[in-house]
């Protein structure tokens, strides 16, 4: 077999991050902690609840309806990123070779775009790792609760007519160019897009949002309100901002990923949040080390 | 030492000189056209067509168009990007003039002194004078006036051509549009059966070449001349980095989408000055397609998609049957959907069940 170097330096690279993966292990092991991260500014939200709009494509008797609106809760204190992850905190992820280079150009104290799903994933688990905190991508009720006046739902063309399926489309098609929303692509400063009621900053701004909530097609029963049955696709999870809209999982750049008319996601990015009583966390205080800690504020 | 637009208009005059030599009189009785009614038309942007009469009402006339260029600064996609444009009347397209068999077109082209380069026009529709080119070489706060006798039925394009290297540079700039020539009893079926529209939409596809910096991002200009040199060697790969229908991604969709309602019968025009593209509308037919728009020869029927050669407009009459959101694409789905080529129609009216229907709404596989 001829000699391919190519092929031989890929291999080399591969094995050179696996075997940077078992230091990490073996660091961890051994106490010998990697630096730790500037984890960013959190705010910690109180119980609550609050009407929803549910996410996904809803059927009743066969045909298409608006998404019913649940009264959902949360029911223990959310901690979620003040501001979107930045290109900054993602640019450490990339360089410990935990994280593909995103697609944005942009650099330091703007959120990172150009992200799909799997990227945002991979910064969750990358940064678990390097804190010892459970970080992940919030559910579509998680986030809307931490949205709250901010918070769209579907651009919905409401229940269809079993006679005409062509009026819903229409409708939402209408309601949509009525939006008269500008593309605006260019993402701005953490910060830029202001503060909501809740105390997060960039809520619906120009960067939409991945969660962790799978795309879905439910039947509604014959009280209109509970789901009789429903199909997940989870390679197709919902993401959140100026309106709500589905992805595929592996778009990075919302524009040319969604099949929206006119107002396609102008950019894609995430926040993350922590679970309070996270494995990692648990075990690193058990170990009696402690780390950088979040400034939080509490609201309500 | 020529600056930069002496330079550029050295080329354009040694050109025009070339055409005058070949530039045959058009005019057969100078007498006869003279003692012809007249009418003034005032031109409309696309996708919108001036009032026009689809069966002629009396004798041949001389028809009265005017249009000024404008180089102007023009955003052709979302993310802002600029095109140093150049355009007849303002829009990308410039306007569809409608006239009739043996009716002449008299078309005076201003070039305002707020321009910086020379233009003129050829209209394929035309017979000599490199389609009037060699007769219409305005400079910035020159006017001409063209006269040319439509002898030819059906949908041609018209472009700038000033001569040389000038020539696909002005075109992939903004400066094409169309004409159509009706039969004087209107337009026809297969059969010889006729057959009218109610709402008539011009579309002008471009393709445009704009140049990147290092970091891949689309450079933005001063003035048109500026982009002359860049622009030229991303023409030269053929790859357009847009291929929009009216001047910009999206011109046509959302609050700007093209209406109509079921049972409508509509006529749309298209016109590719440049490249070839393959027009479809996405859920309806070609009823009946003028696929080289000339409409001596009888239109194809129930076409799914249909070819327009680059240098060329065809036409396409559909009657709506469904109502909704049709796209209407150049069917390279990746010209479409990642360079600009879509438009939307939003039809009102009463759905078909017996066309189409929902048997049975999405579910769990049956096991």
């Amino acid at each position: 077999m001829p000699f391919d170097p190519v092929f031989t330096f890929g291999t080399t690279a591969a094995a050179a991050l696996i075997g940077l993966g078992i230091t990490h292990a073996l660091d961890r092991a051994s106490l010998e902690f990697p630096p730790p991260v500037a984890v960013s500014e959190l705010v910690v939200l109180g119980p609550g609840s609050f009407e929803h709009p549910q996410p996904g494509e809803f059927l009743k008797q066969n045909h298409t309806v608006a998404a019913p609106v649940v009264q959902e809760t949360i029911d223990a204190p959310l901690e979620i990123m003040k501001y979107q992850v930045s290109v900054s905190d993602y640019g450490l992820c990339v360089a410990d070779g935990a994280c593909k280079p995103a697609d944005s150009r942009k650099i330091g104290n703007v959120p990172v775009t150009g992200v799909s799903h799997i990227d945002a994933e991979a910064y969750a688990t990358w940064l678990s790792a390097r804190t010892g905190e459970a970080w992940r991508l919030p559910t579509d009720v998680e986030w809307a609760y931490a949205a709250g006046e901010r918070f769209k739902g579907d651009i919905d063309g409401g229940e269809s007519d079993p006679n005409n399926p062509a009026r819903r489309w229409l409708t939402q098609y209408r309601q949509e160019a009525a939006l008269g929303r500008k593309p605006d692509p260019e993402p701005r400063a953490q910060g830029a897009f202001g503060t909501n009621s809740k105390g997060l900053s960039d809520i619906a701004g120009n960067v939409w949002e991945w969660t962790s909530t799978c795309y879905s097609h439910a039947t509604i029963g014959s009280d209109g309100k509970r789901t009789a049955s429903s199909i997940d696709n989870c390679g197709v999870h919902a993401v959140e901002g100026f309106h709500r809209t589905y992805m595929s999982n592996f778009i990075r750049d919302g524009k040319s990923g969604g099949c929206a008319v006119g107002t396609p996601p102008d950019n894609l990015g995430f926040r993350l949040v922590r679970d309070r009583t996270g494995f990692f966390q648990t075990t690193i205080r058990s170990l009696g080390l402690t780390l950088t800690a979040a400034e939080s504020r509490v609201h309500e | 030492m020529l600056t930069r637009r002496e330079a550029l208009l050295g080329s354009v005059l040694t050109a025009a000189a070339a055409a005058a030599v070949v530039a045959m009189p058009v005019v057969a009785s100078a007498a006869e056209v003279a003692s012809l009614p007249r009418e003034k038309v005032t031109l409309v942007a696309p996708p919108f067509v001036h009032a026009h009469d689809q069966v002629a009402k009396g004798g041949p006339k001389v028809v009265e168009f005017t249009m000024t260029i404008e180089e102007k600064p023009m955003i052709i996609d979302a993310d802002g990007t600029q095109l140093n444009a150049m355009t007849y009347n303002g829009s990308i397209p410039g306007p569809l003039m409608v006239v009739h068999q043996d009716d002449y077109i008299e078309l005076t082209l201003i070039n305002p002194e707020t321009n910086t380069l020379a233009h003129n026009i050829d209209f394929h529709a035309a017979t000599g004078a490199l389609g009037g080119g060699g007769l219409t070489l305005v400079n910035p706060g020159e006017q001409v006036t063209l006269r040319f006798k439509a002898t030819r039925t059906g949908t041609f394009v018209y472009h700038c051509a000033p001569g040389g290297a000038m020539i696909p540079w002005h075109v992939v700039s903004g400066m094409s549009g169309a004409v159509m020539i009706l039969p004087r009893d209107g337009l026809k079926d297969d059969k010889g059966k006729p057959v009218r529209y109610d709402r008539i939409f011009y579309i002008g596809e471009n393709d445009f070449y704009v140049p990147r910096d290092e970091q891949g991002k689309f450079k933005k200009y001063e003035t048109a001349g500026d982009n002359y040199d860049d622009t030229v060697k991303v023409m030269r790969g053929l790859i357009p980095t847009h291929v929009v229908f009216n001047g910009k991604a999206g011109s046509l969709t959302g609050d700007n989408a093209m209406r109509a309602k079921v049972g409508e019968t509509i006529l749309i025009v298209h016109s590719q000055a440049n490249r070839d593209t393959r027009p479809h509308l996405i859920g309806g037919h070609g009823d009946f397609v003028w696929e080289q728009g000339k409409f001596a020869n009888p239109p194809a029927k129930d076409l799914e998609t249909w070819f327009i050669r680059g240098g060329s407009a065809g036409s396409a009459l559909y009657t709506f049957r469904q109502p909704g959101i049709y796209a209407y694409v150049n069917h390279n789905l990746i010209e479409a959907v990642e360079l600009g080529a879509t438009a939307h129609f939003v039809v009102d009216g009463t759905w078909d069940d017996d066309l189409m229907m929902q048997v049975e709404a999405p579910k769990p596989i049956a096991s």
